[in-house]
């Protein structure tokens, strides 16, 4: 599904990921923790498209296919969609209308035909109903005027409703309460399949008790200094992320 | 007399001037000492230059050197140009009223409407007081000439107390004839006190045309009367327009409008509002579409000259191509205008290196416990809502137009009337649509 080989980046003269390798098979949910800074929140971008990065060295294999040569919406297209961090406000632009117009640019990027007003609003009542969405968040502004908890749970519909291949979950349990963090993790796994990966990046233990993950790696530094189960998440929970630091030196000096 | 006399466009509009009184447009002393005096106020003037603060955005040394010829009689007009347009709805092309493509069938109770070249036949006293009209600027030259040449025009009142529900269209058409041609409109919409009325007038571009129309626009409004008026001003890539509005609200009396400045090679709007009554309220909202060539300017003039007046003014630019966007917010609170407030925001969107926005808010202050503030910006589509839209499977250009589109829609809400705001996003989009296929 996923293949990432040495990936180094540089944003202006830091350079953020510093040989990052990491592979993910379809219907794995794989979970990055680590540290603030260590680069979790840069692979989410470079994953999606975001400019502003520079790629020194590696690549980046999805489905087979150069991911790093293709513009964000082609990406988009081709199943990958990154959960942000911080959802954008976008005042002006209707939100039933804004994901209307991505799904249907998304179908016609990949040959199929477009749904209609109505066949689009019966989708969305579906998934509204599952992920407990109130319907008046259709009809307001992108995100504007959102909590922090409805922005992040638009973020979790909007991927009900675009189905991808490969969710990028970048740390959208931050600024959660227990309850709305229950929400969306419902919500994501309802979404899990055998076709469909997750790559969850967090920060915290606390957003994996409730999506387990198949495979956890510590990234430190710019690059995967440890992969392990479930367990290892409990781990960096109990001896915090200097226990990590300590493990890497002697590498990241080499 | 000024050397810019000499100039091609003050010798053509001169000798416009002296053939209407020739054929008799001044049919009393007052009407002809009106028009005189407005022509030697305007041969005196000259052709503003850059060189005055009021025009330092502004080049009019291209149009100086060209000349227009005199209004000649209704042109062909296809009602085709006009079907997109409600009734009851009022049309004049190149100057001349066009019954054919107007519909006053269902002209609401209450308005009395007449056109400027009746009232200058039926009651030239009248119409000689409008046209003699103080400016308060002093290189008013178009109003000048519009004051010695403006023969048709829109006279619209309401009685006191009548509440005119229905809204009246009114349709200015440049129509291409053959020959480059000036036209000097005079309008006045006066409403009595407690009258309401709401008017949308479009100015559209029927062929390749090059002429020049010259607007002025005079509104009163009673204590207590509300006008909502919308105008769009969608001519042809070739037109030049030149309109300045005089605005005089009295107590509590609320003017609401919206310009859409979408089309024609130069626009220049002069929008001079006086709230001289106390609590009168100005919402004055506007959008300025400078793309390809177009030179688009708009002069804000707001004079708050009694206690507890408000004005609001919304108002939204876009530079495009080698387009211009001219702003001036100017709002002058007076001595004695206690407890006004005023707010003024003008966001610009800068799309290409070629286009260029000038903005410029004025904000004077000669009153107590004032409220006032401004803003204006000048920058590019939030780089940040436009990863989001195409991480969402957004293309570029349609992100970019759905973006450019929600920026510009903001200053619609201003009208309160849903069905009219409607038509004008509609008018809108299609607009960047077609401005978006010719950047591609």
């Amino acid at each position: 599904m996923l293949k990432i080989d040495n990936l180094h980046v540089r944003a202006g003269s830091r350079e953020i990921l510093k040989g990052l390798t990491l592979e993910v098979a379809p219907g794995q949910v794989h979970a990055i923790m680590g540290p603030n800074g260590a680069g979790k929140s840069t692979l989410g971008h470079i994953l999606a498209g975001r400019e502003g990065y520079e790629i020194t060295e590696g690549s980046v294999t999805y489905q087979g296919k150069d991911l790093l040569a293709l513009e964000p919406e082609e990406r988009a297209a081709e199943g990958v969609f990154l959960a942000f961090q911080y959802p954008v406000e976008i005042p002006g632009v209707n939100n039933t209308y804004f994901l209307r117009a991505a799904l249907n640019a998304q179908r016609k990027h990949r040959g199929e035909p477009e749904i209609d007003s109505m066949g689009f609003l019966k989708l969305v009542r579906q998934k509204l109903s599952v992920l407990h969405i109130k319907d008046e968040l259709l009809n307001r502004a992108v995100n504007v005027g959102f909590s922090g908890g409805e922005k992040k749970r638009n973020e979790i519909f909007q991927l009900a409703v675009l189905e991808p291949t490969l969710a990028i979950l970048d740390e959208t349990d931050s600024g959660l309460d227990i309850d709305a963090l229950k929400l969306v993790a419902e919500g994501v796994n309802l979404m899990r399949s055998p076709e469909r990966s997750f790559l969850v990046v967090t920060h915290y233990q606390r957003l994996l008790d409730y999506i387990k993950p198949d495979v956890v790696h510590v990234l430190a530094d710019g690059r995967i200094v440890q992969s392990g189960g479930p367990e290892l998440a409990l781990e960096l929970e109990q001896r915090g992320y200097a226990w990590v630091k300590d493990r890497i030196a002697p590498g990241a000096t080499a | 007399m000024s050397p810019a006399a000499t100039s091609p466009l003050v010798e053509a509009l001169d000798a416009q001037a002296v053939a209407l009184a020739a054929t008799g447009g001044a049919a009393t002393p007052a009407l002809a000492h009106a028009r005189t005096t407005a022509r030697e106020a305007a041969l005196a003037h000259g052709v503003p230059t850059t060189r005055s603060e009021r025009w330092k955005y502004t080049a009019l040394r291209a149009l100086a050197a060209r000349r227009f010829e005199a209004p000649a009689g209704r042109p062909a007009v296809d009602l085709k140009v006009v079907a997109d347009i409600p009734t009851p709805r009022l049309v004049i092309a190149n100057g001349r009223y066009a019954p054919a493509l107007s519909d006053l069938h269902a002209l609401p109770e209450g308005l009395r409407v007449r056109l400027l070249s009746e009232v200058l036949r039926d009651a030239p006293a009248e119409a000689a007081a409008w046209l003699a009209t103080e400016t308060r600027h002093d290189d008013a030259a178009f109003q000048q000439w519009n004051g010695a040449l403006a023969d048709e025009g829109f006279v619209l009142e309401v009685e006191p107390g009548v509440r005119v529900a229905t809204p009246l269209h009114l349709v200015v058409i440049g129509v291409e004839d053959g020959a480059d041609r000036a036209f000097h409109l005079r309008h006045r919409i006066a409403l009595g006190a407690g009258a309401a009325l709401t008017v949308a007038k479009h100015h559209l571009g029927a062929g390749a045309h090059r002429h020049l129309l010259n607007t002025v626009l005079h509104v009163e409004l009673g204590e207590g009367a509300t006008l909502t008026q919308a105008r769009v001003q969608r001519e042809a890539d070739g037109a030049t327009l030149i309109q300045r509005t005089q605005a005089t609200l009295g107590t509590n009396a609320h003017y609401r409008r919206l310009d859409l400045e979408l089309g024609g090679a130069l626009s220049r709007h002069e929008l001079d509002v006086a709230l001289a009554g106390d609590g009168a309220q100005l919402d004055a909202n506007g959008v300025l579409l400078a793309d390809g060539r177009r030179h688009l300017d708009t002069r804000l003039g707001i004079e708050h000259r009694a206690g507890n007046t408000r004005c609001e003014l919304t108002w939204r630019g876009l530079g495009a191509q080698r387009g211009r966007a001219v702003f001036h917010g100017g709002i002058l609170i007076a001595e004695g205008a206690d407890g006004s407030n005023a707010t003024l925001s003008n966001k610009n969107l800068l799309l290409d290196d070629g286009a260029e926005i000038d903005t410029q808010p004025v904000l004077v202050i000669h009153a107590d416990d004032v409220q006032a503030a401004h803003g204006a910006t000048v920058g590019r589509l939030d780089a940040t809502a436009l990863f989001y839209l195409r991480a969402r499977g957004v293309p570029l250009a349609e992100a970019t137009a759905m973006l450019t589109a929600a920026f510009l829609r903001e200053p619609l809400a201003v009208l309160g009337n849903e069905a009219l705001e409607t038509a004008l996003a509609t008018t809108l989009d299609a607009r960047l649509a077609a401005a978006a296929s010719t950047r591609a």
